[in-house]
């Protein structure tokens, strides 16, 4: 018996290769994907909070809300299509939290997989759940009056960089999930990035109208910057900030939380 | 092959300390265990149980000390041990919204098995484990003691030659313990090495070629389940009366035979005291309870059982049988 176990144990070890770990996080990534499948009332949410942010915004603040030179649709309506990836992201916390509590964190980390793949699954299959929100909301803009009026190849770059911005945004969720670990306390951690960044910012109302203090910020911080560039992508006019500088935000914000997020999930203790 | 000359424990602790906080989950720790082999730590809740599995699993770095798993080093070579090793948790970490076929091919492609490999494990496990019929069906619908099966078929779809149960049996009905016990001992018949961890007294005795005491951190004792009754030194008698009133009277007659104070069970109005000279002290102790006038409905010497040593060695009680009869925690009945 002891012979056989010695040499059970003493067997090759299988090292990890690139295309191995495309295998994990394929197969994680369906894991997650049909999680989302399963419970669909969390898909409808994710469709129908910012919905009603934007029938908020289109017919009951709307009418108050002046932008010189601009139909307050055209403005608003690109808004809210990136308040739709970010609040599609906060399900990354919430799902990351509780499969820490569930013990499901363990039993990966104890498995021969590639650390990465665990939370890159995670972050694709959510961003595909951001992109059918986004594209709810897309069709609803396009249902109360909002129209785009550039070439498509600039709309289509424009959709593009709202993605890439949910893509970046995935990954500060997965940290704060990871960092907090209780499920409730995540999801209500996972307001705070979505409030800040969201309501201070040239999404709902034109940064000049904020009081002189709050400007800089607001100006500068990268949601602004990402949805000046979409509106410009979308309405045509120049580019102001530039297009690179929004690229950079998501670029930027996406390296430094994968590597955040993954130094939280090699140490998880639930 | 790897070399095996370096190495001959398939799990070497060596000194091995942990700190949560002011905390000291494990304190100096060393054992092993040999390949084939089967080691129960035995310990109650915060004994440091789970913190060594973790330790030993990847999962969780020690401050100090030394430990491998399969010659491998948990710090240096995390990664060759994940592919060695098999881990089921005391809260069995299976997917609720997928399926137990799902869950189980899930973790054998994270094994790295080729798909026709694990398609046919998950069959087979679902068989072995009796879930064909809800091998199909989402794990949320799972009784407590099918989560268990299901999560000890997954931690083995990789067929790793170490496996980790912690706890493997807590709030099971005693047939689902029945049935993991023989999984398990099926197991080690085909060369697994396990590490089990368990509260239980009998479940050690049963399972474990080797024991292991924990008692906050520490290893109070390390032997075959004979080896640590003989610690002990000597039996055990048992009185029961027939009054339950008798019970103090009859314990303070008995006690100079004794080598230790008696211990008092007023539900099952028992005196068991740990005693040298068998025969001799049997005959003196049923003389003197019978001239006080003390009815008696058992009177007895027995070896002494693996609770007599756990008591003897922390000074506090464990759980001893009565979880057999306690139920289910984590569910329904099973099936």
């Amino acid at each position: 018996m002891s012979d056989l176990a010695m040499q059970r144990l003493s067997g090759e070890i299988a090292s990890m290769t690139p295309g191995l770990a495309i295998r994990d996080f394929m197969g994680i990534t369906k894991r997650n994907l049909l999680r989302i499948i399963r419970t669909p009332q969390l898909l409808v949410m994710s469709v129908v909070q910012p919905a009603i942010i934007l029938l908020l915004f289109r017919y009951v603040l709307g009418g108050a809300i002046h932008v010189p030179g601009v139909d307050y649709v055209n403005y608003v309506v690109p808004g809210i299509f990136l308040e739709a990836v970010l609040i599609g992201g906060m399900t990354t916390s919430l799902a990351l939290a509780q499969d820490l509590q569930a013990g499901m964190i363990d039993r990966f980390r104890s498995l021969p997989m590639a650390r990465s793949a665990f939370l890159a699954g995670r972050a694709l299959a959510d961003l595909c759940r951001s992109v059918l929100a986004l594209f709810f909301i897309i069709a609803l803009g396009l249902l109360v009056g909002f129209r785009f009026e550039n070439t498509l190849g600039a709309c289509l770059a424009g959709i593009g960089l709202i993605i890439l911005f949910g893509w970046a945004f995935i990954w500060v969720y997965a940290a704060v999930g990871l960092a907090v670990k209780d499920p409730q306390t995540a999801q209500l951690a996972a307001i705070l990035p979505m409030f800040i960044l969201f309501f201070a910012s040239s999404a709902l109302v034109p940064v000049a109208t904020m009081p002189g203090w709050l400007q800089p910020f607001a100006r500068n911080q990268p949601a602004s910057v990402v949805i000046d560039s979409v509106r410009a992508l979308f309405e045509g006019g120049p580019l102001s900030p530039a297009l690179w500088q929004a690229i950079a935000w998501c670029v930027g914000i996406f390296v430094v939380f994968f590597v955040v997020s993954l130094d939280l999930y090699r140490k998880a203790e639930a | 092959m790897r070399p095996v000359s370096e190495w001959h424990a398939a799990v070497q602790v060596e000194n091995v300390t942990k700190r949560f906080g002011s905390t000291l989950a494990l304190d100096d720790v060393s054992l092993s265990v040999e390949p084939g082999g089967v080691l129960a730590l035995l310990g109650p809740n915060g004994a440091g149980k789970t913190t060594l599995i973790r330790i030993l699993t990847t999962l969780l770095r020690p401050d100090s000390g030394r430990a491998t798993v399969a010659g491998l080093d948990v710090g240096r070579e995390a990664t060759a041990i994940r592919s060695l090793i098999g881990l089921a948790g005391q809260f069995a970490s299976v997917d609720e919204l997928l399926t137990g076929r799902e869950n189980l091919e899930l973790v054998g492609l994270l094994y790295h098995l080729d798909r026709a490999v694990y398609r046919r494990r998950a069959q087979d496990a679902l068989v072995r484990m009796t879930l064909t019929g809800a091998g199909d069906k989402p794990v949320k619908t799972y009784s407590g003691g099918m989560r268990r099966r299901l999560d000890l078929a997954a931690s083995l779809i990789g067929r790793p030659p170490i496996v980790f149960l912690d706890e493997p049996t807590t709030g099971l009905d005693p047939r689902t313990r029945n049935d993991l016990w023989q999984f398990i001992e099926e197991l080690v018949g085909e060369g697994t090495t396990v590490l089990l961890t368990t509260q239980y007294m009998d479940e050690a005795e049963h399972l474990a070629d080797r024991i292991v005491v924990l008692d906050t951190g520490r290893v109070v004792a390390d032997g075959t389940a004979d080896q640590l009754k003989d610690q002990l030194g000597g039996d055990v008698l048992e009185i029961r009366v027939t009054n339950g009133g008798d019970l103090e009277r009859a314990a303070a007659l008995v006690a100079p035979f004794g080598s230790a104070p008696p211990r008092l069970n007023v539900d099952l109005k028992e005196v068991s005291l740990a005693v040298k000279g068998t025969a001799k002290v049997l005959i003196a102790a049923g003389r003197a309870l019978d001239d006080d006038g003390i009815a008696l409905d058992d009177l007895g010497i027995r070896r002494p059982s693996l609770d007599d040593v756990f008591l003897s060695l922390t000074g506090h009680e464990t759980i001893s049988d009565g979880h057999a009869d306690s139920g289910e925690v984590g569910g329904g009945s099973d099936e």
